[in-house]
């Protein structure tokens, strides 16, 4: 294989891997965008949203048992809505008990709050699930497919095709529902929306719902690559968290971007930076330190003044 | 005339510091009321407090003969509910949406109306009253200039058709011409919308004269009260408010 193909294979891997990252960023970046706080239990929630899939997706299925049919894919998709609704719910519980009592509190208070909830999350599931990881059984032959050289799988148009349908579903939601320009609106200015009538504690849990949500899916896309174990939202969380860093915390678009980012860069550049594989994860964070030296705001952070 | 707003000897603090102390007055239903005062009077906190933006040390406020709002363990009405009461408020330095587009802030304004078609048609009328906003409507806000996003926020407290507009120093910072032009608007909007419009103004010549009523507060006390005519012939808001 040729070093170009083979650049061309990094950078459809690193594409599909941004796409999980972008999802999960985008939970990050809505809830900073709204409450100005980063919901470090966010990680967690795309934990539980792969064993909440798994299990539905098992108790479907048969799980390993069953060779990949329509069923099995219709199966997939039941089980990842189940698991959007439980995390949706999950999400919005979380920020009532843990997050809303400190709304006025220090802005430490909230982030600590948030790290706790981790804890609970990741030894809850361990808990109940046991600490080894469970393979998540495809639903499709994964049977990969050539062109020109480079190989891609269906898991990994899977993990695109869905993750932009989601994507473009927010996009819809924010920019052309009532209740979607309702969240910008709070992001924009609190209480000037409250003087429109406008709940802002429903937006705010509105947010967390749909931040969680989108991390289910993202949980479920990333398990059949990571597998299923309680502490498998700490490091994807942590660099989804970079990607809303580097797209510009608080951006929607933002988020859809940087995650994309930093999947490519770190897929390409680890072989092309010799860094060895157990090293990998590095790249996230020497690109997360660079931009925070170049453009502290990220790619589409706003630096202008409002005008007065 | 009946009273629509009756604020009942009010005092709000910030920590140890007094913004209102004993704070009485009300507005009548279809007038245009303005208080003056100089700088930091305590006139934002005073508006502020009626839409649940500052919490009352004693006191209490009442709209439409209900209360909105008393004392924290009387318990009051969230900012947003006093809203879908039907008071808009046009805050101090405009507050429009700024990253969003100006038909969007309207979409905003009419966030409590739930009919499309209501929304749509009053839009129209607010491109119609003001022709500026018409022509910018898919513009990000942030691109207005100060007198435009004025208009920009009064468009967006009509949206709701409220029956009571306060306003919060709508001339702060404009053109004389451009205020002028908002002060005919607001009078428009009184007269023709049968608006309740109460308003708070540095600029108490102006003010006083598209009133028919006036309260003078200074350091968070009310100190005069009258006919707005009455308040213009006045020696003592001409000498302090008037430069005559």
């Amino acid at each position: 294989m040729g070093t170009l193909t083979l650049y061309m294979q990094y950078i459809v891997n690193g594409l599909t891997l941004g796409a999980i990252y972008s999802l999960i960023a985008l939970g990050y970046t809505m809830v900073y965008g709204i409450l100005k706080f980063i919901n470090f239990a966010h990680g967690d929630i795309l934990m539980v949203g792969a064993f909440i899939g798994l299990i539905i997706y098992n108790a479907l299925t048969g799980g390993e048992a069953a060779d990949p049919s329509a069923w099995t894919l219709i199966a997939f998709f039941i089980s990842m809505l189940i698991s959007m609704a439980s995390c949706a719910v999950l999400g919005m519980v979380i920020e009532r008990i843990a997050y809303k009592p400190l709304r006025n509190a220090n802005r430490l208070a909230p982030l600590l709050s948030a790290i706790g909830v981790s804890f609970i999350l990741s030894n809850g599931a361990a808990w109940i699930f046991g600490t080894q990881s469970r393979r998540f059984p495809y639903p499709f032959e994964n049977t990969p497919i050539h062109i020109g050289g480079i190989s891609i799988t269906p898991h990994q148009i899977v993990m695109v095709v869905v993750s932009v349908a989601m994507m473009l579903l927010l996009t819809f939601f924010v920019n052309k529902t009532r209740m979607g320009k309702a969240m910008r609106a709070c992001s924009l200015d609190q209480s000037t929306s409250m003087l429109m009538g406008i709940n802002v504690n429903r937006v705010i849990s509105l947010t967390f719902a749909i931040g969680s949500a989108l991390a289910a899916v993202g949980g479920m896309l990333a398990a059949f690559d990571f597998r299923v174990y309680p502490s498998m939202g700490t490091m994807t969380g942590l660099k989804a968290f970079v990607a809303a860093v580097i797209g510009g915390i608080g951006n929607i678009q933002g988020a859809m971007i940087g995650g994309i980012l930093l999947g490519i860069l770190e897929a390409v550049g680890a072989p092309l930076l010799h860094i060895p594989n157990g090293m990998r994860d590095t790249v996230a964070f020497a690109v997360l330190i660079i931009v925070l030296l170049v453009k502290p705001d990220g790619i589409l952070g706003k630096n202008e003044r409002e005008k007065v | 005339m009946a009273e629509i707003l009756k604020i009942n000897d009010i005092s709000v603090s910030y920590g140890s510091i007094r913004a209102l102390s004993n704070v009485s007055m009300s507005v009548d239903e279809g007038a245009v009321v303005s208080l003056i005062g100089a700088n930091g009077a305590g006139k934002s906190t005073l508006l502020k407090a009626i839409v649940g933006l500052e919490p009352l040390k004693n006191g209490s406020i009442s709209f439409d003969g209900e209360v909105i709002a008393q004392t924290k363990h009387h318990g009051s009405l969230s900012t947003d509910l006093i809203a879908r009461r039907g008071i808009a408020l046009v805050p101090e330095g405009r507050h429009v949406f700024a990253d969003m587009t100006v038909e969007e802030n309207l979409d905003m304004g009419a966030f409590m109306v739930r009919d499309q078609e209501l929304i749509n048609k009053r839009k129209e009328e607010m491109y119609e009253f003001f022709p500026i906003l018409g022509a910018r409507k898919k513009q990000k806000t942030r691109s207005l200039s100060g007198g435009e996003q004025q208009m920009m926020a009064i468009a967006r407290a009509l949206m709701s058709s409220p029956r009571l507009l306060l306003l919060d120093e709508p001339g702060l910072g404009l053109a004389p011409l451009v205020v002028q032009d908002i002060f005919n608007k607001i009078r428009i909007i009184n007269q023709e919308n049968k608006v309740t419009v109460f308003l708070v103004e540095q600029n108490a010549r102006l003010a006083l004269r598209s009133s028919s009523y006036g309260y003078v507060l200074e350091n968070g006390k009310i100190v005069l009260e009258d006919k707005g005519e009455a308040l213009l012939m006045n020696e003592r808001v001409q000498k302090a408010y008037l430069g005559a």
